[in-house]
């Protein structure tokens, strides 16, 4: 055991060797480190990100589509609606024109009745008047039973 | 040849004797003022190579995926840095790089104990002509008192930056038993024994394992002596020792470093 100037050497180059260490080793590889683990701990956080717009990017899908679903229901159930009406509709209007039809051909065929009685009751009016004539020649005077005449005919 | 190392007579305390002879260079008229070539030269040249590796692959050091050289390294750092942290809860900004400066340096001087004493002796006798050289600073009393010193006034540096002159004073005479005036003397005292006992206990530590290794290396080496099968068995035990060596080496130096960063963060306490 010979304590001596090694000693001193000795403390001197551990001082040098501290001084480099804390200097030169230590902070860049501590910095390399701590970047790595901000690296690590933001990529993380980004996937977490990233699954949160992922849930809700299938949240607005979702919405997107039942909100579609529904417009396509409601058209279906409008279109539907609006056939059926149209349908209905055609139904009335065709009911009602038949039936417009029906009384026209109707009042058609009143009228032609009608215009036969008028031509058949003149008819006969003539013709009972001329026989009427044949028969009262004389004795009816034309212009005196004029009325009479007349009278008979309408009611005819 | 005889004649020139008749102190190292071939006789087991010659044999002994002359791997515990240090490289010895006086630069003064004292016994003092000598230096111990081979502690210096071995500590310094292991302490580049080591640093100079950390500094190189610190120096190309990426955030992003690390190599393996990287992550070994990272590995090490990580592993004093949480030490330092669970231990010490300021700024570990000095005392972190510290400790690995302790752990790396004092573990690479240990691991010099693996190198076999007599192929080594035989290497620097034929390599560097040299006679005498010891390869591991740690069995050296001056490197263990130098690493422990110099923390033991970084210790003192970093209590009187954190308390003040005063209460560095105030402490050394009203802790730990209180500041009764009665109790003042008692006080210093305690913090003598402590002051002086601390840098001892480091120190001696580290040197008294290293130089027991060192020892029992040298023992089993004499079985040499006994013919060619006291040397295969001296060999297997030199091997046994060996392997059970590593954890002496690696425990050391983590021991020495646990110390360092306990005192400094005591240091860092005011009662």
């Amino acid at each position: 055991m010979n304590i001596n100037f090694t000693l001193v050497a000795q403390a001197i180059s551990f001082s040098i060797f501290i001084w480099f260490t804390a200097r030169f080793v230590w902070p860049p590889l501590m910095k390399a480190v701590e970047d790595r683990q901000k690296k690590i701990a933001d990529g993380l956080a980004a996937a977490d990100r990233g699954q949160q717009a992922l849930l809700q990017a299938q949240g607005s899908a979702q919405e997107v589509v039942n909100g579609a679903k529904q417009q396509s229901q409601d058209l279906l159930a409008n279109t539907q609606k609006r056939v059926d009406d149209m349908i209905e509709q055609a139904k009335v209007a065709a009911k009602a024109e038949g039936e417009r039809q029906l009384a026209a051909a109707r009042a058609n065929v009143e009228q032609e009745v009608q215009q036969a009685r008028e031509t058949l009751r003149g008819q006969v009016a003539a013709l009972a008047l001329a026989g009427a004539e044949q028969i009262l020649m004389r004795e009816i005077d034309l212009a005196k039973h004029q009325e009479v005449l007349q009278k008979l005919g309408a009611r005819l | 040849m005889a004649a020139q190392h008749a102190e190292h007579a071939l006789t087991p305390t010659g044999y002994i004797q002359h791997h515990l002879t240090f490289l010895t260079k006086p630069i003064g008229d004292t016994p003092f003022w000598t230096l111990h070539l081979d502690t210096l030269v071995t500590s310094a040249v292991l302490g580049i190579v080591v640093f100079g590796f950390l500094y190189w692959v610190v120096s190309g050091a990426t955030a992003g995926v690390p190599t393996k050289r990287q992550a070994f390294v990272e590995l090490a750092i990580d592993f004093v840095n949480e030490q330092a942290r669970s231990m010490f809860h300021g700024d570990i900004r000095f005392l972190a790089p510290l400790a690995l400066t302790v752990f790396v340096w004092v573990f690479f001087m240990n691991a010099m104990d693996f190198l076999p004493v007599d192929i080594m002796a035989l290497f620097y006798k034929h390599a560097f002509g040299l006679e005498n050289w010891r390869s591991v600073p740690t069995s050296d009393i001056n490197t263990t008192f130098a690493l422990a010193l110099t923390v033991w006034l970084l210790m003192i540096f970093f209590s009187v930056k954190a308390k003040g002159v005063g209460g560095f004073i105030h402490e050394l005479f009203c802790a730990p038993f209180g500041s009764n005036p009665s109790l003042w003397l008692f006080n210093f005292l305690f913090n003598i024994v402590e002051y002086i006992s601390k840098p001892l206990s480091h120190s001696l530590r580290l040197y008294g394992n290293m130089y027991a290794g060192e020892i029992i290396f040298l023992l089993l080496g004499l079985w040499a002596a006994t013919g060619v099968a006291g040397t295969l068995f001296g060999a297997l035990l030199s091997a046994g020792w060996a392997i059970f060596h590593i954890l002496i080496v690696a425990l050391q130096a983590f021991i020495f470093m646990m110390l360092t960063i306990v005192y400094i963060a005591m240091a860092h306490e005011s009662h």
